[in-house]
């Protein structure tokens, strides 16, 4: 079939051969977590949903898996799901911050806006930053919720 | 690769004459998404997450249960959209590539479908007089 028979011709360079910057790693990571949230945050989205509709004892179900157990036997797997379901959650909240602040990044790129090295570089930096910073307060004000009561 | 030949087009090489048509969907769902999973994002931080009543309640809330259906429109068609251009740039066999857009529409469509009919049914089974349950 035309296009798929071999070629001496040099294939395009691909993440092994590019040196790091900030402006290419702020674009791998904007595909690799909204990938992340389309598969993982939607799937949770989803259950989480579910849950809901399919009434309180599916959704202590649910809470019990992702979050806590409170049950006094609570057993082995529930403490690997809840530490999993933890890890999962901060990952996503990060992916969520990064596609966010990566996206308006587009959307000033879309404008035709920001490419020149230093802004573009700049901007890129600030994304991590941004999400990052943004993960850390959110899980802060999570967890001394959670001590709270 | 098609060269708007009419056998490159047959082969599905050619241009489409809609290539717009994905970008521009992409950023109307991305503005739908700043704003709905925005509201998501900062209603996980508001609720009792663990309360199944008080998060019934919000859910059920006509106001919410909207917002709600029209964020999982718009999130599962921007994720559409993203995916299709992961697979096109990362699988390479046709047949994998044919498959894998098949799932990924199945996911998408059904993804959506599944989310809005528990939506629904969160705030309409009061006036139906059902009890939770049945998903």
């Amino acid at each position: 079939m035309a296009g798929n028979e071999p070629s001496a011709r040099p294939r395009s360079p691909h993440l092994q051969v590019y040196k790091w910057g900030p402006a290419m790693a702020v674009s791998i990571f904007h595909r690799v977590s909204g990938d992340g949230l389309a598969i993982v945050g939607g799937l949770m989205f989803l259950w989480w949903l579910g849950a809901i509709a399919a009434g309180p004892d599916a959704y202590n179900a649910f809470i019990a898996c992702v979050w806590h157990d409170p049950s006094p036997d609570a057993g082995t797997f529930h403490m690997v799901t809840n530490l999993v379901g933890k890890i999962v959650l901060i990952g996503l909240t990060w992916a969520f911050f990064q596609h966010l602040f990566s996206g308006l990044r587009h959307f000033v790129l879309d404008a035709g806006a920001g490419y020149e090295l230093k802004t573009n570089k700049l901007w890129s930096i600030l994304v991590f930053v941004g999400s990052i910073t943004a993960t850390i307060a959110v899980w802060l004000y999570i967890f001394a919720e959670t001590l709270n009561g | 690769m098609g060269n708007g030949t009419r056998l490159g087009r047959v082969r599905g090489l050619g241009s489409s004459h809609h290539g717009s048509a994905h970008w521009l969907q992409q950023r109307l769902t991305a503005l739908g998404n700043i704003l709905l999973v925005g509201f998501l994002f900062v209603s996980f931080l508001r609720l009792p997450m663990t309360d199944h009543a008080a998060v019934l309640r919000w859910a059920s809330n006509p106001t919410v249960a909207l917002a709600l259906i029209l964020m999982t429109v718009s999130v599962f068609w921007h994720l559409r959209l993203g995916l299709q251009v992961m697979i096109e740039d990362y699988v390479h066999g046709e047949a994998t590539k044919l498959l894998s857009l098949v799932l990924l529409n199945f996911y998408a469509i059904g993804g959506a479908a599944y989310g809005i009919f528990a939506i629904v049914r969160i705030a309409l089974a009061p006036a139906a007089g059902l009890a939770p349950g049945g998903m």
